[in-house]
């Protein structure tokens, strides 16, 4: 089983030479840790920067320099800043390669639900209902189960949504999943995971073809 | 050269009213008009309608007006940093309109440009695309999301001269130069304001006809939100 690291490592593996990256709130954010220095990418942060480095080191914090979960991050050389609009204009024109997001329900036609709980907590959509509307490549990074134990990778999304069959690949701490149109085709397995233990906790449908490979990480 | 200069912020808010809707400039605390904030509260204007991406922190940013219950409706994309503005909308206080953050931007950049409305992809299937227009362009479907009206735009800039030109700084960008010109007044606060001819015109974002009134701010706290740092 993987931790939120273990995933975001992972889902590193998923990142290209000469992709631009956008990386959402949570175990998204960890992913820029993992990629292999010997490619070319950047990072783009939705509030407004492109080539988007690592923290500042103490002292050299910078009000005006944050993500867009509100850290205090660094330019690295070759960055740029721009304003939401044009940001969004990436986005929307889909010239970003790759999106990873959290998630907290993801149903198995690729449908995602992560801004509300009616009732309970409603934080926002943020960017992220124009991220799903707009990019090709979308990786959801979040655990198998909720903390009650219940699948997040269910039939049909029983929160609001934020996008529809939008989802291409899902990687959590018991797999790694493709969304197809027959439903969720399990990839590899988490290291010491069955795949018994990833059926039992996928609600959707799980297609399984012949031996499922351990992920190497 | 048409100077856009005015004295103070006292200057710059007049003709602000009760039940007017505001355009706030900003990305979390980043790029925030403090001062245009400290004198709402100060004026104490009530009734107010809010577009900004975010709410503030419960003790800073549109949190100082939260706090005294002077906003009626906040238009947003993301307000979960205030516990404050939580606990509003979910009592019915507080009318919220959560709006996915590029289309919030781009709402404020058709009201800048006169484009009447847009259509966006964002949204489409959920419960922000209820009640709107939709349409298929090239087999995908769009929301008909119409331009923001309001009556004045907050926006906070790093330098800007006497003529309304104006240069922004990292990240602080922001929403901030797509809500100039995006209201019926546009108020902008500068750390630093020069006189017109110190400014390279090559290095402008925004040129001063989308500027109404121009001042330098008193003082900034510029307050950082989640300060992550690594070790040496």
């Amino acid at each position: 089983m993987l931790d939120k690291n273990g995933i975001a490592k992972r889902i590193a593996q998923e990142v290209k030479d000469g992709y631009y990256v956008n990386l959402g709130i949570g175990i998204p954010t960890l992913v820029a840790n993992f990629v292999r220095d010997d490619i070319a990418v950047e990072f783009q942060s939705e509030n407004g920067i492109l080539g988007m480095g690592p923290f500042p080191y103490e002292g050299e914090e910078d009000a005006d320099l944050i993500n867009a979960g509100k850290q205090t991050i660094t330019a690295l050389p070759g960055a740029s800043f721009f304003d939401s609009a044009t940001s969004f204009g990436m986005i929307r024109g889909q010239h970003v390669d790759l999106t990873i997001l959290g998630a907290m329900e993801v149903a198995e036609n690729g449908d995602i639900a992560n801004w509300k709980i009616p009732g309970k907590m409603v934080k926002g959509m943020g960017g992220a209902m124009d991220l799903v509307a707009s990019a090709q490549n979308i990786i959801v990074a979040m655990m198998h189960t909720n903390k009650a134990g219940q699948s997040k990778l269910l039939k049909k999304c029983s929160l609001p949504l934020t996008g529809v069959g939008c989802v291409t690949k899902i990687v959590t701490n018991l797999a790694v999943i493709e969304v197809t149109p027959a439903g969720f085709k399990l990839l590899e397995r988490a290291p010491g995971v069955s795949v018994e233990e990833i059926q039992k906790a996928t609600e959707g449908k799980l297609i399984i073809e012949g031996d499922i490979p351990e992920m190497k990480i | 050269m048409i100077n856009k200069t005015v004295a103070n912020v006292q200057e710059a808010l007049a003709g602000v009213k009760d039940g007017m809707t505001f355009m706030l400039g900003g990305f979390g605390l980043s790029g925030i008009p403090e001062n245009a904030i400290a004198e709402l509260v100060a004026k104490n204007i009530k009734e107010i309608t809010c577009i900004s991406n975010n709410a503030g922190v419960d003790d800073f940013g549109l949190g100082l007006l939260l706090k005294k219950n002077q906003i009626k409706k906040m238009i947003s994309s993301y307000v979960g940093e205030n516990a404050e503005f939580e606990r509003q909308m979910l009592s019915g206080e507080l009318e919220v309109e959560l709006t996915p953050q590029g289309t919030l931007a781009a709402k404020c950049q058709a009201a800048q440009q006169g484009f009447p409305a847009i259509y966006t992809p964002a949204g489409y299937g959920t419960e922000v695309a209820l009640n709107k227009e939709t349409r298929m362009f090239d087999g995908k479907m769009y929301v008909l999301e119409e331009a923001y009206k309001a009556d004045f735009a907050f926006v906070k800039a790093w330098k800007g001269d006497e003529a309304g030109n104006l240069i922004f700084k990292g990240t602080a960008r922001n929403f901030n130069p797509n809500m100039c010109g995006a209201a019926k007044i546009t108020v902008v606060e500068v750390e630093e304001l020069v006189p017109a001819g110190e400014l390279d015109p090559n290095q402008i974002h925004i040129p001063g006809i989308f500027v109404q009134r121009i001042f330098q701010g008193e003082r900034y706290e510029k307050r950082i939100e989640q300060r992550t740092v690594r070790q040496k």
